[in-house]
């Protein structure tokens, strides 16, 4: 016998523990490829600083708002004007507007993505509400805003090139915050 | 293939004299380390799995041989120990639906072909004395009886809207997280961990056996299909269950923890656990029909007298499904939204293993072609395995493609492609091979009227049962409902009635393996003559309790 039976079935063995590893892997490498090619819709990140070597075209397209909410936030979400029709490279602040209903304070925090999804590589967003948590008082209401613009390349990919219209979507959830239990009983 | 002939025929009268001491039955059958014993363990382990399994399909048959809710309400108030409200006899649906699927899949399927067949036949046909870790052996038996056992209890347990894990089998987030509270879900998830821990280590073992015990003269490239077939299946399990592994392990940190791997809430996405599963998924697939297949070329050759037709070319097919067979994941999923590059891309993946599936059923064909064919019970399972299994490919076929799927997605069209190629697939290359086995193992001859009458109740009450369904699903019938409106009434009362005539099969299969084990003629040596030409036919029926103390050469 060349190789022993031990040594074999630890090869095994350690081939089957690589493969939980590699299940693991896949959550990071999963947000890492949506947020690289901007798959399923994926919106881009862009600083102020590349923001500012875009200049605008002349040919114009339709943003769409869509504002949703979990059932169980009890929250007002509607973008404030349905659509917004700019040119293409152009930055554009759209705002959208939260109000809490209910009687105590309440945070939330938003997912999104746009649709065609194709189209997820090519809108950068500068700034948006959707990065941070937001945290409302009682019957407030507040105006949020989205910094974006739609990067001219979408006009020379084949893919998406016919594309006239995108939705830029959200979805408030609720935060479970666990300050329901004092940090001071905590310990350290 | 090269035919094997073992030298030294008087092999098993060697052995019968001084090694056939069998320990008292406790430690023989509680504590056994014989692989020959284990695998009988496990066919007696999937047999009682299988009636359960099939119990609760019949319930569901009956639910749903009528429009309206008829019995699932008395049936969840019979559970609960009280009157059991809609909800929570919907609930008891998707109990039933999780439970048939789960057991099936992992306690029916995989522990009687790979545990059972596998655990029999493979260290047999390859010249061995016993498997390379027989301890690991037993560890992985009672693993797996833990597991059902977990997963049966949950069933007592509340998970969520009433008693028992209503998931579904694929466990897909948020039902099984967010949706489905309680230790319900938790049992079953943790049953699905042992039962894949067990897997994963019955593969181990396997692979060292194959790679390092064959006799002398045993190249890979003249390894008996079967043992090829279960050479590649063990592979599988490798790469494909630690992954599942870690994908039930996130809901279990989901649902207990304070995870949000799938929560899209807190950032997580639920589609990346339906990515994790199917890439464990897929290839499940393939581990419950590959070693059906390595089973049905031995049974094929047999009965042809002819060595399989193509014999690299099978055992490289076989390769070549379980390689592919882990990039089309996707192909389960053409509903969550992707592009149609994506689309594309799965689609032709998936049409792509049509090939070598189409290399094994030509290979089949054509051994049979100018063979001396005799139609023993086994053969007859066997071409019954080709027809329905290829009815099953076909649709499969139609289903891979990304436009259509959109369509057919979770509707009832599924659910018949998905049972041609496990109920119609599987489940008779299981048959086929206990037919085929079953003198070698228990030394007892079945009776071949009653296999034959087995066969075509059987085969009628399946194709009955599951042909329907195509019609049910191209209508748009979706899966996983107890009930449907008026116009599908017609063909789900003939797939009950179908239910019905395969469940008389069934109860055939159980006479004539009762009778046989009586009052059966006992089995020779090679009782299915010269066609037979693997080492375990140049053993005695049932086999010595050790065997091949002096290693067969192999010419």
């Amino acid at each position: 016998m060349a190789i022993s039976n031990a040594k074999t079935g630890l090869l095994a063995g350690a081939l089957a523990i690589s493969m939980v590893g590699v299940g693991f892997a896949a959550v990071p490498l999963y947000r890492l490829f949506c947020q690289v090619t901007g798959f399923g819709g994926t919106t881009m990140r862009v600083d102020a600083a590349q923001a500012a070597t875009v200049s605008a075209t002349d040919k114009s397209i339709v943003i769409r708002f869509d504002a949703n909410h979990r059932g169980d936030l009890p929250w007002e979400f509607k973008p404030e004007r349905p659509t917004d029709t700019v040119s293409i490279g152009a930055k554009d602040m759209s705002i959208f507007l939260a109000k809490n209903l209910s009687g105590e304070a309440v945070t939330g925090t938003a997912t999104f993505n746009v649709t065609p999804e194709l189209a997820g590589k090519y809108f950068n967003k500068i700034q948006c509400f959707c990065f941070t948590e937001q945290t409302l008082k009682p019957g407030e209401q507040i105006r949020m805003p989205v910094l974006y613009y739609v990067d001219p390349k979408i006009m020379t990919d084949p893919e998406t090139k016919d594309i006239e219209e995108i939705t830029l979507s959200y979805t408030f959830y609720p935060v479970e915050k666990p300050n329901t239990v004092d940090p001071q009983a905590n310990g350290s | 293939m090269t035919t094997i002939a073992a030298t030294g025929t008087d092999l098993h009268a060697h052995d019968h004299h001084d090694a056939d001491h069998k320990p008292g039955f406790f430690a023989r059958w509680f504590m056994s380390t014989n692989h020959k014993d284990i695998g009988t363990l496990y066919l007696i382990f999937a047999i009682c799995a299988g009636i359960i399994g099939g119990a609760i399909s019949g319930l569901m048959r009956l639910e749903l041989a009528a429009p309206g809710i008829q019995y699932l309400q008395g049936w969840a108030s019979m559970m609960a120990g009280k009157e059991a409200s809609l909800d929570e006899a919907y609930h008891m649906w998707n109990v039933l639906i999780t439970a048939h699927g789960l057991i099936m899949v992992f306690f029916m399927v995989m522990p009687a072909i790979i545990g059972g067949f596998g655990n029999w036949f493979v260290p047999l046909m390859i010249g061995a004395p016993d498997m390379a870790f027989p301890r690991m052996n037993n560890v992985s038996f009672w693993l797996t009886v833990v597991a059902f056992i977990m997963l049966l209890g949950s069933s007592f347990v509340p998970g969520g809207t009433g008693l028992g894990a209503g998931t579904g089998g694929t466990v897909y987030a948020p039902l099984s997280t967010s949706g489905s509270v309680g230790p319900a879900g938790d049992m079953a998830i943790f049953s699905l961990h042992l039962a894949g821990a067990a897997s994963i280590l019955g593969a181990i073992n396997f692979i060292t056996t194959i790679f390092n015990m064959r006799a002398p003269g045993m190249t890979l490239h003249k390894m008996p299909l079967f043992v090829w077939s279960v050479l590649v299946t063990a592979f599988l399990l490798l790469l494909a269950l630690p992954v599942l592994a870690a994908a039930i392990t996130m809901l279990l940190v989901d649902r207990n923890f304070g995870g949000a791997f799938f929560d899209a809430a807190a950032g997580g996405d639920p589609v990346l656990y339906q990515h994790l599963f199917w890439f464990f998924g897929h290839p499940e697939v393939y581990i419950m029909i590959l070693p059906g297949f390595g089973i049905i070329s031995q049974i094929v050759a047999t009965f042809s007298r002819k060595p399989v037709f193509g014999y690299l070319g099978m055992a490289y097919a076989m390769v070549a499904i379980g390689v592919v067979g882990f990039v089309v994941w996707a192909h389960h999923m053409f509903t969550t939204g992707m592009s149609v590059d994506m689309k594309m891309y799965f689609t032709a993946a998936t049409m792509v293993i049509a090939v070598p599936t189409g290399i094994k059923i030509f290979s089949w064909i054509a051994t049979m072609w100018g063979g001396s064919v005799s139609f023993k019970t086994p053969m007859v399972w066997a071409m019954g395995f080709i027809f329905m299994f290829t009815v099953g490919g076909v649709t499969g076929v139609v289903l891979a493609n990304g436009g259509l799927d959109d369509n057919l997605h979770d509707t009832y069209y599924v659910v018949a492609h998905f049972h041609y190629v496990l109920s119609l697939g599987a489940v008779f290359s299981l048959f086929a091979g206990f037919y085929y086995w079953f003198g070698k193992m228990s030394g007892r001859h079945l009776n071949e009227f009653l296999g034959h009458l087995h066969f075509w109740v059987f085969f009628i009450g399946v194709n009955v049962l599951f042909f329907p369904m195509h019609f049910l699903g191209n209508s748009g019938m979706p899966r996983r409902y107890p009930d449907y409106p008026e116009a599908f009434a017609y063909w789900n009362g003939v797939a009950s009635t179908g239910y019905a005539i395969m469940a008389v099969g069934i109860l055939i299969f159980f006479v004539n393996v009762i009778w046989s084990l009586l009052a059966g003629r006992r089995a020779e040596d090679n009782y299915w003559g010269e066609g037979a030409t693997t080492l375990e036919w140049t053993l005695t029926s049932p086999p010595p309790y050790h065997q091949f103390e002096t290693l067969p050469v192999i010419k």
